[in-house]
């Protein structure tokens, strides 16, 4: 590995860490320049109970101290602090249970989009300009252009409402083939698009003619030569992927009531959960982060070519 | 020169040396009728159909949107069933399409013309049709003004990082890296909890639009000009290389008027087309805070809220969610193969 390699990741890993505690610092205070905080506006309580409250919430202490236990507290064990509506729970706790789905729904989703995408791309882009292509054009273009509660309410009218084939309900055997379908038809659409305009471009290529001048046999083009390297842009694409995955499962999994890390996040948005949306946005900001980071780190790994700034 | 019909003949031929008549005159004229940049872009956009079919649709999609809620018969917040100083009448409630309510039908049997409710109305008895039309209105709105103000901030924060370079370069780079790695659904979704709660908008101008779509606003605002000034920075940092800026600066202009009189109008191109590209975008994330519950305020409808609404009911009334559906479908679908059409017209690289 070369020294160059080495500073570079060392940056990328710098500015990742950065990244996250503006992430945690951002998401802190801005959530206590909130009015009132987080007791009031519910049924009236006395001052002492308001006191007695806050006191043991930590909330009676200055701002920047308790940022500095909030902060320590993320950093070395992992807390961040317990739920305000969900009484007797950590946060860490409620974001770990919802991951057990989450992760689930979101890895398969991600799986199968990734590789019905390079298969429709790979199709499309041998293909080019024939019926298959444009019909695997238009409906991507359609799927890039409706935004997923709408793709998964049409999914759920037509397969549990309409046809009753699957169960509308998440939680139940089988609920999950709905929500990964309505998860995936985005990003899938996105690689598809990908890889056939960078398939396209890999075939224009003077290795590829090479290889057809000497007799090289169209399969042995098209996996050994073609698609290999039409696939490095498609990498870039995993980290957005992941963070329009995790965004786009507060919508499934509401639809669809999938007990995961989005439903949590969406009712503790509608519950004013100060600490959870706190934890809920600094766990789920720092997981797209490194997604991010690994993805960069693999592209470049990928493709030597690719010059390190 | 020589006559054609006596090829070896080394004779000139007279009528070649006549002066042009009228017609001949005009056909030379016509063979290079002067053209612009734009006009050309303009003859490439209309030769491409779908490009210009997209705009029709636009185009009428957003007239309609303006004009009809002035002349339709209903408002988007009157509850039909509502009559001040009487008990609400709830079988304006949930109206099929085509169907009256109880008042209504009394007053066709008096042998009143009344104006049908097309798609009916909403479990709180407002004309549907009406808040569908309304609510694109919204959502338009959105789009537009959120991608003019990414807009204004990335260009001049693009363009003040490009022609200066050096020392303020890398500080706004820096800051642009920053807010580009930082997950932005998630940014947009805390700043518009908090901006919901602390935004007071009471008594101002704004108190019309409600908290969150300003709110809505300064989010796009604050995180979407990065990557319009990532692209106008690298634009600018190729041109100011020109010939033409160098005269520019040797004649004593300043660096304002450099930016707005020779970069900024010969990058145009680009910036149209991010914008253009970037309006289906702040629809897109419109509709996802309003299924969140983070959208327009209630009773003012947008697209995204109105789907969002119609998930409750949406086994019996279906045609609720499908119709602003395909209204966003139709929007950010015309408007991102506009876009397209708009890079393809009006790119000088991709000509080349």
């Amino acid at each position: 590995m070369s020294s160059k390699l080495m500073f570079y990741i060392l940056k990328r890993v710098l500015l990742a860490i950065l990244t996250i505690w503006i992430v945690i610092t951002v998401t802190f205070f801005i959530m206590h320049a909130v009015p009132g905080g987080p007791f009031v506006g519910e049924k009236a309580i006395s001052k002492e109970a308001q006191a007695a409250l806050e006191a043991k919430y930590g909330l009676d202490k200055p701002l920047f101290e308790q940022y500095t236990t909030y902060l320590r507290d993320i950093l070395t064990k992992f807390d961040f602090g317990p739920s305000l509506k969900q009484r007797g729970r950590q946060v860490i706790d409620i974001i770990m249970d919802g991951m057990k789905t989450s992760a689930k729904l979101g890895l398969i989703a991600a799986g199968l989009a990734a590789v019905f995408g390079i298969v429709l791309g790979a199709v499309a882009a041998i293909r080019r300009n024939t019926i298959l292509d444009k019909t695997i054009m238009v409906i991507t273009t359609a799927f890039v252009s409706m935004p997923s509660f709408i793709m998964g309410s049409f999914l759920l009218i037509i397969f549990s409402v309409s046809l009753k084939w699957l169960p509308a309900n998440g939680a139940m055997k089988g609920g999950l083939v709905l929500p990964v379908i309505t998860l995936m038809l985005y990003p899938m659409s996105y690689i598809t698009r990908l890889t056939r305009s960078s398939m396209l471009d890999v075939l224009g290529q003077d290795y590829i003619r090479t290889a057809r001048a000497k007799g090289v046999s169209k399969w042995r083009i098209i996996f050994g030569h073609a698609l290999k390297n039409s696939l490095i842009p498609v990498i870039t694409y995993f980290g957005p992927m992941l963070a329009f995955i995790v965004t786009g499962s507060m919508v499934v999994e509401q639809i669809f009531a999938v007990p995961g890390i989005g439903r949590q996040f969406v009712s503790s948005i509608t519950n004013r959960d100060y600490t959870m949306i706190m934890g809920t946005t600094i766990f789920l900001a720092s997981l797209i982060v490194i997604m991010n980071l690994v993805s960069d780190l693999l592209y470049k790994a990928v493709d030597p070519r690719i010059e390190f700034e | 020169m020589f006559s054609a019909n006596k090829p070896f003949s080394m004779h000139l031929d007279p009528d070649a040396f006549r002066p042009a008549t009228e017609s001949e005159k005009e056909y030379i004229s016509k063979m290079r009728p002067s053209s612009t940049f734009f006009r050309d872009g303009c003859k490439r956009l209309l030769r491409n159909k779908v490009a210009t079919i997209s705009l029709i649709v636009i185009v009428l999609v957003t007239i309609t949107s303006i004009v009809l809620p002035m002349v339709w018969p209903y408002s988007y917040d009157a509850m039909l069933g509502v009559r001040p100083g009487k008990p609400a009448d709830s079988s304006y409630n949930n109206l099929q399409p085509f169907t009256w309510g109880k008042t209504e039908l009394k007053r066709i049997e008096a042998g009143e013309k009344l104006f049908p409710h097309i798609f009916g109305t909403d479990s709180h008895g407002r004309d549907y049709f009406i808040r569908v039309v309304y609510g694109t209105r919204i959502s338009l709105a959105v789009g537009f003004f959120a991608s003019i103000i990414v807009l204004i901030i990335g260009m001049t924060i693009g363009s003040i990082a490009g022609y200066f370079g050096g020392k303020v370069d890398i500080v706004i780079m820096r800051i642009v890296d920053m807010i580009y790695s930082l997950p932005d659904m998630l940014v947009i979704i805390l700043l518009s909890v908090v901006l919901n709660r602390t935004l007071n908008v009471d008594g101002t101008i704004f108190a019309k639009i409600g908290a969150n779509v300003i709110s809505m606003f300064i989010v796009f605002g604050l995180l979407y000009w990065v990557s319009m000034a990532r692209l106008i920075r690298g634009q600018i940092l190729s041109l100011r290389e020109q010939e033409y800026v160098l005269s520019a600066q040797a004649t004593g202009a300043g660096g304002s008027w450099i930016i707005r009189k020779h970069l900024l109008p010969n990058c145009i191109s680009v910036i149209i087309i991010s914008t253009a590209l970037q309006i289906p975008n702040a629809i897109f994330t419109e509709s996802f805070l309003s299924f969140l519950g983070l959208g327009v305020n209630a009773p003012m409808p947008s697209l995204g809220s109105l789907a969002s609404d119609a998930l409750n009911g949406i086994t019996s009334y279906t045609y609720r969610l499908v119709i602003p559906a395909v209204v966003i479908c139709l929007i950010v679908l015309s408007l991102n193969l506009f876009g397209d059409g708009l890079r393809d017209a009006f790119d000088p690289k991709l000509n080349a």
